[in-house]
C-alpha cells in the first residue's frame, strides 16, 4: 500500500537561493514525524509546500494517495499551526477555532458543539468569549492548535509549535502534544530546531541541513547509528577521531597512529582508506589504571564540569586528540579524577560508529 | 499574496493612472509648438523661453520662494517645540488645549482659516497699528501657523521612536538638559526636521486659498498669479511652468528616496 | 551667530523655565493666530456690511454717547432666507465631498494594498510614486486635469482621434469633474492611511484564514477588512473633512450645478464684498465639521493610546 504521505523530489527554489533541494520523503498514517534541523535548513520551507502555501519548483507531493499538485491550502486534508499561532486579533477564542468550521458550512448547535468539544480538548473550557489578546503565551498556543484541528484534517503540520514557550511549559507540553496526537490518531509533521523536543515527540525524525534531507530514522537509530558526521554531531555530544585504515578483517578495522583504535565495522573498508570514528560520551569509561582491554588510551583531565548525577570531562592525549565523556556518579573504589590528572579512556569496538564523512 | 489578483491590479494601476496621466499628458504638451492640448504642432522650447521673460510669473516665483522659506523655518521650530511636548513632558497642565490647538488646522478647510485670519489681521491693525497692511508679513505667519501643525506630526513621529538611552548615557556623563537636546537629541533626528521643513515649505509654496485672502498689493503669490491666469483658460505657459516645478519636485524627491534608501542600505551593511 | 555668553545661557537654563518656554511659544502663537480668528470670524458674523475699510460695522465700541453694538443676527436669517443659495450648496458640499471620498476609497484601498504587499524594493518605488503628486502643487494638479477633461482637451482629441466616440464628450463642470479632482487631489492623503494599517497586517493571518477554508473573498470579508477599518476611518475623515470646505476644485472644474461652499464663501467675500455674511458662512461650515472633527481627534487619542489598532469585534460570517 502506498505511504500516507509521499514527496518524491521536491525542490523549492526561491529566485537563487535553493531552500528545498530534492527531497524525498515517506510519512505513515498515524505518526508522529519530525523535521530536526538547524535554521535556514529548510524546513519550514518544505511544510509551507506540504500546506500549499507554495508550489514546489520541482517534484509532487502526494496526500493519501491525491496528488496535491495545484491544490490550494483550503482544498486540502491539511492544516497548519503557525510559529506564531497567527490568531485572528479580532475574534474571540471561540470564533477563532470556529473559523476553519464556519468555512465549510457548519452553523448553529453543531458548530457550537464541535467548538466546545475541541475546546475542552485542549482545557480551555471556560475561556471561549476571550480574545487572543487576553491570553497568556500557552493558551494562546493552545488555541492555535485546536483551531488547526478543528477539520478534522488528515494531516496536521506544526511549524514550531513549542518555541514560545518557556522551558516548563515547553515539557509539560510536549506530552500533552503527544497525548493528543495519539488520541486523534492524525498524522502530525512537527518541524523543530530543538532536538531534545524532537527525540522525545516524534516517532521518526528526518534530520535537515542546507535543504536536504540527511538522515530519517527513529531517534534511537540516529543516536546510536548516525550515517554522517553532520547528524553525529547534530545530536547530542560526541567525539570524533579522524584515522586511516591500517588493518582490517571480516568484522572490524583498527586505524593506525598512536592511538590504534579498533571498530566493529561489517562496510568493505579497504585498507588506507581515510575515516572519520565517532564515539558517544556515556560509551567512554574513564579510569586511574589501565586493564589491559583493547582501545584504551592514555589521557590527561582538561577539563570537567560535575553535574551532580554524572560528570562531564574533556580529556586530551599527548597527540591532541580531544576526547568528550560522561561519567555517572558511581561507587568506585578509585577516587573520581581532577583537572590535569593522569588516566585512561576506555570504549567497546562496538560502540565506535565508523562514518567515511 | 495573490487573492483577488486581477481586481486588485486593475484598480490599483486605475488609481495610478488618473493619478498621473493628466500631469504626463500636460508635460508632453508644454513642447507642444501649438497652442491646443488636443493638437501636435510639433515640438519647441518657446513658452519655456517665454517663462523666463515673464516677470510677473518671475517675481511672484521669487516672493512665494522668500515666504516659503521664512515661513518653513518658523513652522519647524515651533512644530519642533509641539512635538517635544507631547512625547516629553507627559501630562502637562494645558496639553489638552495644546493638542486641540495643534490638530484642528490639520483638518479645517483652508477657507475658513484664510478668512479667519484675515479679520483678525485687520482688527489687529485697527487696535494695535500692527500688522499695516497685509503684505509678505502676514502671509509668512499664516503660513507658519498652519506649517507647524504639520511639522509637528513629522518630528514627533520619530521623536517617539528615539532611543532615551543615549540622553541618559549623555546625562549619566555629566550633561545638562538643553544641552542634550542641542547636541544629541536634535542632529539625531535631524532627517525628520529636515522633512517636515520641506512639508511646510511644499505647504506654503503650493497655498492658493489662505494666501489669497491675506495677501495685500504687491505681494502675490506664484498660485495666485497661477490661478488668476487659470480662471481665463489653458496657457501653454503655464504648462511649461508646472512642467518644471514638477520635474524639479520629482528630482528632489527621487533623489532624496534615493539617498535614503543607499544611507539603509550601507547603515545595514555596516551592521 | 550667538555669543559663548548666550550659548552658556541657552543651555544652562534650567529645566523648569526651559519646559514653560517650549509649551507657551506654540500655545500663545496658536491661541492668537489660529483660535482668535475664529473667535472674531464668530463676532464679524454678527455685524452688517458697510462701505469702508474694514467692510464691516464695528460689534461694539465706545462712543460719544456710550457704549454701543452693532449686533445683529441679520447674516444668518439671510442665510436661512435664501435656503437654496447657502444651504443647497452646503448638502451639496457635503453630498459631494461623501461621495468624493468614497470614490477615493475604492481607489486608494487596492493601491495601498498593492503597496503593502510588495517586496521591499517595488514598496518604495511605489510609494515614492504615490507621495511625488503630493509634494507638487494641487492647482497644477487640476490645472492638468482640466487640460485632459476639457472638450478640446486631451481624452476628447484622443477619443475623437480614435474614433471611439463621435462628438466630444462634456466632461468638464459635472460632477464626474469634481470627483476626478478630488481623487486627484486627495488620493496620497487616503493611501496612507490605509498603507500603514495594512503593512502592518499580518501575512501568517492570511496564510491562516486560507488553510481553515477560507476563499479570496471570504478571506477579504472576515479577515482583511475588519482589520483595516481603522485605516479606513482615518483616511475617510482625511479626506471628507478638508473636502468639505474645498474651494479650488470646484472653481476650476466644476459649474453653476456644482457649487459647494468654498466657492459660496469665496464669492461672497471678493464678489459681493459682504464679509458678515462670508463670515456667516463660515461659521456655518465649521459648524457642519464639528462632528467630524471631533470624531477624528476622538479616533487620534485613540489610536494614540493604543499602540495597535483596535479593530472592532468583526461577526464573523
Amino acid at each position: 500500500m502506498a505511504p500516507f504521505i509521499r514527496l518524491k523530489s521536491i525542490s523549492k527554489q526561491f529566485a537563487d537561493v535553493v531552500a528545498v533541494d530534492d527531497v524525498s520523503l515517506d510519512i505513515e498514517k498515524g505518526e508522529l514525524f519530525c523535521l530536526l534541523g538547524a535554521s535556514g535548513c529548510g524546513k519550514s520551507t518544505l511544510l509551507r509546500l506540504l500546506a500549499g502555501f507554495e508550489p514546489p519548483t520541482k517534484g509532487t507531493i502526494e496526500i493519501d494517495g491525491q496528488d496535491m499538485a495545484g491544490v490550494a491550502p483550503a482544498d486540502r486534508p491539511v492544516n497548519f499551526m503557525f510559529q506564531s499561532y497567527a490568531l485572528f486579533p479580532h475574534m474571540s477564542v471561540a470564533n477563532n477555532i470556529g473559523y476553519g468550521l464556519r468555512r465549510a458550512g457548519m452553523r448553529g448547535t453543531e458548530l457550537a458543539e464541535r467548538v466546545d468539544s475541541l475546546l475542552k480538548l485542549v482545557r480551555l473550557h471556560k475561556l471561549g468569549g476571550r480574545k487572543p489578546h487576553q491570553l497568556s503565551g500557552g493558551q494562546r498556543q493552545r488555541v492555535a492548535l485546536a483551531r488547526a484541528l478543528a477539520r478534522r484534517p488528515k494531516l496536521l503540520l506544526l511549524d514550531e509549535p513549542l518555541a514560545a514557550l518557556d522551558k516548563k511549559l515547553r515539557e509539560d507540553t510536549q506530552f500533552e502534544l503527544v497525548d493528543i496526537q495519539e488520541k486523534l490518531g492524525t498524522t502530525f509533521i512537527v518541524v523543530t530546531h530543538d532536538q531534545e523536543e524532537a527525540m522525545t515527540l516524534a516517532g521518526r525524525i528526518g534530520i535537515m541541513d542546507a535543504g536536504q534531507l540527511v538522515q530519517v530514522d527513529a531517534p534511537r537509530r540516529l543516536y546510536e547509528r548516525p550515517k554522517s558526521s553532520f547528524v553525529a554531531d547534530f545530536l547530542g555530544t560526541i567525539s570524533f577521531v579522524d584515522g586511516v585504515v591500517a588493518s582490517r578483517d571480516k568484522t572490524s578495522i583498527t586505524i593506525g597512529g598512536d592511538l590504534n583504535i579498533c571498530a566493529a565495522c561489517g562496510d568493505d573498508l579497504p585498507v588506507g582508506a581515510a575515516v572519520k570514528l565517532a564515539i558517544r560520551p556515556e560509551k567512554i569509561t574513564l579510569s586511574r589504571s589501565k586493564s589491559g582491554d583493547v582501545n584504551e588510551i592514555e589521557v590527561v583531565v582538561e577539563d570537567l564540569a560535575y553535574l551532580g548525577f554524572a560528570t562531564n570531562y574533556r580529556v586530551k592525549t599527548a597527540s591532541g586528540q580531544m576526547f568528550k565523556l560522561q561519567q555517572q556518579q558511581r561507587r568506585s573504589l578509585d577516587p573520581p579524577l581532577s583537572w590535569d590528572e593522569k588516566g585512561y579512556v576506555h570504549f567497546d569496538p562496538q560502540d565506535v560508529i565508523v562514518l567515511q564523512h | 499574496m495573490g487573492r483577488m489578483n486581477g481586481l486588485v491590479l486593475s484598480l490599483g494601476a486605475l488609481g495610478f493612472g488618473i493619478l498621473y496621466l493628466p500631469i504626463i499628458v500636460m508635460v508632453i504638451f508644454s513642447f507642444n509648438a501649438g497652442k491646443l492640448v488636443s493638437v501636435w504642432s510639433g515640438a519647441s522650447l518657446k513658452w519655456y523661453a517665454g517663462l523666463l521673460e515673464n516677470d510677473q510669473l518671475l517675481s511672484a516665483f521669487g516672493t512665494s520662494l522668500l515666504i516659503a522659506v521664512w515661513a518653513a523655518t518658523i513652522a519647524t521650530i515651533f512644530g519642533i517645540c509641539i512635538a517635544v511636548a507631547f512625547v516629553r513632558f507627559g501630562n502637562f497642565r494645558s496639553r489638552l488645549a495644546l493638542s486641540a490647538i495643534a490638530s484642528a488646522p490639520l483638518v479645517m478647510p483652508e477657507i475658513v482659516t484664510g478668512l479667519s485670519m484675515l479679520l483678525l489681521f485687520i482688527s489687529m491693525e485697527s487696535l494695535l497699528g500692527w500688522p499695516s497692511g497685509r503684505g509678505v508679513d502676514t502671509i509668512i505667519i499664516a503660513h507658519a501657523t498652519f506649517g507647524m501643525c504639520f511639522a509637528a506630526v513629522v518630528i514627533q513621529a520619530r521623536l517617539r521612536d528615539f532611543d532615551m538611552a543615549i540622553e541618559e548615557a549623555a546625562a549619566d556623563l555629566g550633561a545638562t538638559q538643553p544641552f542634550i537636546f542641542l547636541s544629541i537629541t536634535l542632529p539625531v533626528i535631524a532627517p525628520a526636521i529636515v522633512a517636515a521643513w520641506l512639508l511646510a515649505f511644499t505647504l506654503s509654496f503650493d497655498d492658493l486659498v489662505i494666501a489669497s485672502f491675506v495677501s495685500g498689493p504687491g505681494s502675490s503669490t506664484l498660485p495666485i498669479v497661477i490661478f488668476s491666469k487659470v480662471r481665463l483658460g489653458v496657457t501653454p505657459e503655464i504648462n511649461a511652468l508646472a512642467t518644471v516645478m514638477i520635474v524639479v519636485v520629482a528630482v528632489a524627491v527621487i533623489g532624496a528616496s534615493w539617498g535614503i534608501r543607499r544611507r539603509l542600505s550601507s547603515r545595514d551593511q555596516n551592521q | 551667530m550667538m555669543g559663548r555668553g548666550m550659548w552658556k545661557y541657552l543651555v544652562n537654563v534650567p529645566a523648569v523655565t526651559g519646559r514653560r518656554l517650549v509649551i507657551a511659544l506654540p500655545l500663545i502663537w496658536l491661541a492668537v493666530f489660529f483660535f482668535l480668528p475664529l473667535v472674531e470670524t464668530l463676532q464679524v458674523s454678527f455685524t452688517s456690511p458697510r462701505r469702508g475699510i474694514p467692510p464691516y460695522e464695528p460689534l461694539w465700541g465706545i462712543a460719544d454717547d456710550g457704549f454701543f453694538t452693532n449686533f445683529t443676527t441679520g447674516n444668518y436669517a439671510l442665510l436661512l432666507q435664501y435656503w437654496s443659495d447657502y444651504f443647497g450648496p452646503a448638502f451639496n458640499s457635503i453630498k459631494l465631498a461623501f461621495f468624493s471620498t468614497l470614490v477615493c476609497l475604492l481607489f486608494a484601498y487596492p493601491m495601498a494594498w498593492l503597496i503593502a504587499r510588495s517586496n521591499e524594493k517595488w514598496r518604495t518605488i511605489l510609494l515614492v510614486l504615490v507621495m511625488l503628486p503630493f509634494w507638487t502643487s494641487s492647482l497644477l494638479r487640476i490645472y492638468a486635469l482640466i487640460g485632459s477633461l476639457n472638450p478640446n482637451g486631451f481624452i476628447n482629441a484622443a477619443g475623437l482621434w480614435l474614433g471611439l466616440i463621435d462628438a466630444p464628450i462634456q466632461m468638464m463642470q459635472t460632477d464626474f469633474s469634481i470627483y476626478m479632482g478630488m481623487v486627484l487631489t486627495y488620493l496620497p492623503l487616503m493611501i496612507l492611511p490605509l498603507y500603514a494599517v495594512m503593512v502592518r497586517l499580518d501575512a501568517d493571518l492570511l496564510d491562516a484564514a486560507a488553510d481553515l477554508g477560507g476563499s479570496g473573498v471570504q478571506i477579504f470579508r472576515t479577515i482583511i477588512l475588519p482589520l483595516t477599518v481603522p485605516g479606513i476611518i482615518a483616511g475617510s475623515l482625511l479626506v471628507f473633512i478638508p473636502a468639505v470646505g474645498e474651494f479650488v476644485i470646484p472653481a476650476l472644474l466644476g459649474g453653476p450645478d456644482q457649487l459647494m461652499m468654498g466657492k459660496v464663501l469665496w464669492t461672497e467675500f471678493f464678489r459681493n464684498r459682504d464679509w458678515p455674511v462670508a463670515s456667516a458662512i463660515a461659521m456655518l461650515l465649521l459648524a457642519i465639521l464639528t462632528v467630524p472633527i471631533i470624531y477624528a481627534r476622538y479616533q487620534d487619542g485613540r489610536d494614540a493610546a493604543a499602540e495597535t489598532p483596535n479593530p472592532k469585534q468583526a461577526e464573523t460570517g
